[in-house]
């Protein structure tokens, strides 16, 4: 909670003037650039959304992929069905996201910690299989192929995304600083001690739940009329979306407001260098398995996330000894 | 009536490998109290170790089971001292970060296997591997009905390690109460890292059971780790016995599901008894969900 | 009819019974005291109270209003407010943003709770703690902000467990003042407490319970030389001796 405080009083300067370059660069850039920076606007939303639900209230899910698939075959089906204009999808993705999300919520919210979590994964993997399976109405394992609105041209799409990931980190900054923000925290802390000073957690952790399966949704969504491909193996993963998303998050740290923001950013940067980089100079795909790697060490030296533990970083670089023992 | 029959026997001698590869994990949650969704991965290691053995020295699973026990207990000891033990007890924002980090560890298993081995399928066939047993209507495979009896041997001992021998009681005691354990003279810390790598091997084991059945790619685990974890669920923490009865029950479920509804929607049996077990089934299950 | 009744409640846990049948009122304005050895039952009587263990029988009533089967928070908004026997602050929030999420259960606006929690802060003296985090607080304090961050919520009512323990003979005169100070306010305290300093001290009528069962009633001087207490505390001989 203190870190929002210092987070928002180190001004809004910074993230101003990245404004202003993310708005005015893209035009003069390559369609290859710009592609990147589409995929960070949409894995910032997807980040954004998930640190609401896991880090800022606690509740972790293993299986945010539910929102971000319904988001895309929400337009996706409207379009495979009815050949309905994905981008009505912007619409009824978060939408069923939402939908279907809230008796997720009522149902799991009883259960604690990496039980939820892993309650998540297996629903997660159930939509999977039954999006993978079930032909006639969900397409099967084909997926869904549209056409692009504006061809090759990706700068639309750029905005959108863009302007799509703005908002949800100004919802999340709205709601976390209101007395949402801090049922939420306090939910996190203890839930025993938030329900004896009245509040309904359960109620509560739907307020988080509801943006968090909508902007996932919404991340879909764009992806789906972007990419113009969806199937059930790629929108539903396990490892490439829902894990993705935490790591993403813990990256940069959880349960800070800008953490999923250099999340996602280190992210895409660091996968589109590992693959176009190190693996023709390697000569084998090991993008995946270095990023793994990467991981675990930072979930065993840097769980809290570059924001989260700077400090210890700060100390690793100025090689002070602690002012106290005993570690952290 | 041929069918049920051979749908139940099967769906039971399925369930009791399925209990093999389960009761590595309940043991390691139990003592842990972590959830290692490495599992998979390394009993995928394991069942790779079985196609090298095979390959190079015409070794069957069965027999080149041992090697890979202690292979795979080596790897899970390790993995335990040097990179898991370092999360267990750290306070962190997501407590989930053990969690993670197993599955990490697990999908960088999996791709270091993928670059020295590919993606393509692997399996280990002998004459042995297609052969029926028939009974009065009904097809029983053999390697099914073998690796079913090891699969119970394995048990059975097990449940003797840890009720009648010194260690298996240090292993109860500090699954039961590590602290207590501790003032006890039991070294917790050594007895958690043994723990894990006899869990891997148990993992090895189940795997070189299924080799003869199926057949190994890197991916291969996904689903086996959801089923020891429904399992475990299912069985509680902790319990061979409960491992055991969970393996049986998921075995025969699935079985009636592939058999009556749909082979594609097999897993998804297991996933909505997880789903199930996790929101109505009280017991055991109590401490789960809330106080 | 008292402000807080409790009628004949019985809470079982499997084959043990840890209230048996326990009857007893609490008057508007007064301070109660419950003691008893350890494991006789009193936080389970307070987890029934609050519906953390809801009561296997028995009946709980509020201000002439039945709350055995609402749920905690419910509870809560009725006026009820409790600190547990092992404390439990919101570990990486600040004490005055700890407060301030007690005081969000009266008002929806973050100045008003932040208004509200800079009184209480100053009510409890925890005013120069404001800023520390909940987990870098020493046990005296976080004991104080768990009677802060309750009383933030505007209770009539309070179910003080244990706020004396662990505490030295300096810091335990410090909460008696604070409870005092809390029952002038207004709000009727329910005690538990094991430091009889404390208990004897401050309340106004005192009941005593052993295995789930009351044994004895009355002011604290009563319950203080009373038989059936002291052989529950120090046993059969000092019973007979006194």
């Amino acid at each position: 909670m203190a870190e929002i405080k210092t987070m928002a009083k180190k001004s809004w300067f910074l993230p101003a003037i990245l404004g202003i370059v993310l708005v005015a660069i893209p035009p003069f850039v390559g369609g290859y650039i710009q592609h990147v920076f589409i995929l960070i606007m949409m894995w910032i939303t997807m980040a954004t959304a998930w640190n609401l639900l896991g880090g800022y209230c606690g509740q972790v899910s293993f299986g945010h992929a539910v929102f971000f698939g319904l988001g895309a075959y929400g337009g996706g089906l409207l379009y495979l069905h009815w050949d309905i204009s994905p981008w009505c999808g912007m619409i009824t993705g978060p939408l069923l996201a939402i939908i279907i999300g809230i008796p997720i919520g009522l149902i799991c919210f009883r259960l604690r910690g990496p039980y939820f979590a892993l309650a998540l994964l297996a629903l997660g993997e159930t939509f999977r299989i039954v999006f993978t399976n079930w032909v006639s109405v969900l397409g099967g394992a084909c997926g869904v192929v549209s056409s692009r609105t504006w061809g090759a041209e990706k700068l639309p799409y750029y905005y959108i995304a863009l302007a799509i990931a703005a908002l949800s980190i100004y919802v999340v900054y709205r709601l976390m600083h209101s007395k949402l923000g801090y049922y939420f925290v306090s939910i996190r802390e203890d839930q025993d001690a938030a329900e004896a000073l009245g509040i309904p957690t359960t109620r509560y952790k739907m307020y988080a739940l509801i943006p968090s399966a909508g902007f996932t949704g919404l991340a879909g969504a764009i992806y789906m009329n972007y990419m113009a491909y969806i199937d059930p193996e790629v929108v539903f993963n396990l490892a490439g979306v829902s894990i993705m998303m935490i790591l993403v998050v813990m990256i940069g740290g959880a349960g800070t407001l800008w953490g999923p923001v250099l999340g996602a950013t280190i992210f895409i940067i660091l996968s589109e260098v590992l693959r176009a980089v190190v693996d023709p100079i390697v000569g084998l795909p090991v993008s995946y398995l270095i990023f793994m790697v990467l991981a675990c060490l930072l979930i065993m030296f840097l769980p809290d996330g570059i924001i989260g533990d700077w400090g210890k970083i700060k100390r690793a670089f100025t090689r002070k000894k602690p002012a106290y023992l005993g570690g952290e | 009536m041929a069918l049920f029959g051979q749908t139940f026997i099967t769906g039971i001698l399925i369930g009791g490998i399925y209990a093999i590869i389960a009761i590595g994990m309940t043991l390691i949650m139990g003592v842990m109290k972590i959830i290692n969704l490495a599992h998979g991965a390394l009993m995928m290691v394991g069942m790779y170790v079985c196609v090298v053995l095979f390959a190079s020295l015409g070794l069957h699973p069965y027999l080149s089971m041992i090697p890979a026990m202690i292979i795979l207990f080596g790897i899970g000891y390790a993995l335990q001292k040097y990179s898991i033990d370092r999360v267990f007890r750290i306070e962190t924002i997501l407590p989930e970060s053990q969690v993670l980090l197993t599955l990490a560890l697990g999908l960088g298993i999996t791709e270091i296997i993928r670059l020295i081995f590919t993606s393509d399928y692997q399996c280990t066939y002998t004459p042995f591997s297609a052969k029926c047993f028939y009974a009065g209507g009904m097809s029983i495979s053999q390697p099914y009905l073998v690796g079913f009896i090891i699969a119970m041997a394995f048990v059975a001992g097990l449940h003797i390690f840890l009720s009648r021998t010194d260690l298996g009681h240090s292993v109860m005691a500090t699954a039961q109460d590590r602290d207590a354990a501790t003032y006890m003279g039991v070294n917790a810390g050594r007895i958690t890292n043994f723990t894990f790598g006899l869990g891997t091997a148990l993992a090895a084991a189940g795997g070189a059971i299924l080799l003869p059945i199926y057949y190994v790619f890197p991916d291969v685990w996904h689903p086996y780790l959801a089923k020891a974890f429904i399992i475990t669920i299912l069985g509680g923490m902790g319990s061979t016995v409960g491992a055991l009865s969970g393996g049986l029950l998921l075995g025969v479920a699935e079985s009636f599901g592939a058999t009556y509804w749909s082979p594609g929607y097999r897993d998804v049996v297991g996933l909505i008894i997880f789903l199930l077990v996790l929101l109505f089934l009280p017991g055991g299950l109590k401490k789960v969900i809330g106080r | 009819m008292a402000y807080l009744d409790i009628n004949h409640v019985v809470r079982k846990f499997g084959g043990l019974v840890a209230v048996n049948d326990i009857t007893v009122g609490i008057e508007q304005g007064e301070i109660f005291g419950l003691i008893g050895p350890n494991g006789s039952g009193k936080t389970t009587l307070f987890n029934a109270i609050n519906h953390y263990y809801p009561p296997n029988s028995g009946e709980i009533v509020f201000k002439g209003m039945p709350i055995t089967h609402k749920s905690t928070h419910e509870i809560c908004q009725l006026g009820i407010g409790r600190t547990f026997q092992v404390v439990k602050p919101l570990r990486r929030m600040t004490v005055l943003e700890n407060v301030m999420t007690g005081a969000f259960l009266r008002t929806g606006s973050a100045t008003e709770a932040r208004d509200k929690a800079l009184e209480v802060l100053d009510f409890c003296e925890l005013m120069q703690r404001k800023d520390m985090l909940g987990k870098d607080l020493p046990i005296a304090d976080k004991k104080r902000l768990e009677i802060a961050r309750s009383l933030a919520g505007e209770p009539k009512l309070m179910l003080l467990d244990e706020a004396a323990a662990g505490l030295n003979p300096r810091e335990i005169d410090a909460v008696m003042a604070v409870v005092r100070k809390i029952r002038d306010s207004g709000i009727t305290c329910f005690v538990v407490e094991h430091v009889m300093k404390f208990i004897l001290g401050i309340s106004d009528r005192m009941m005593c319970i052993n295995f789930g069962s009351e044994i004895a009633r009355g002011t604290p001087k009563e319950i203080a030389s009373h038989p059936e207490v002291i052989k529950a505390y120090l046993g059969e001989e000092y019973a007979k001796g006194k």
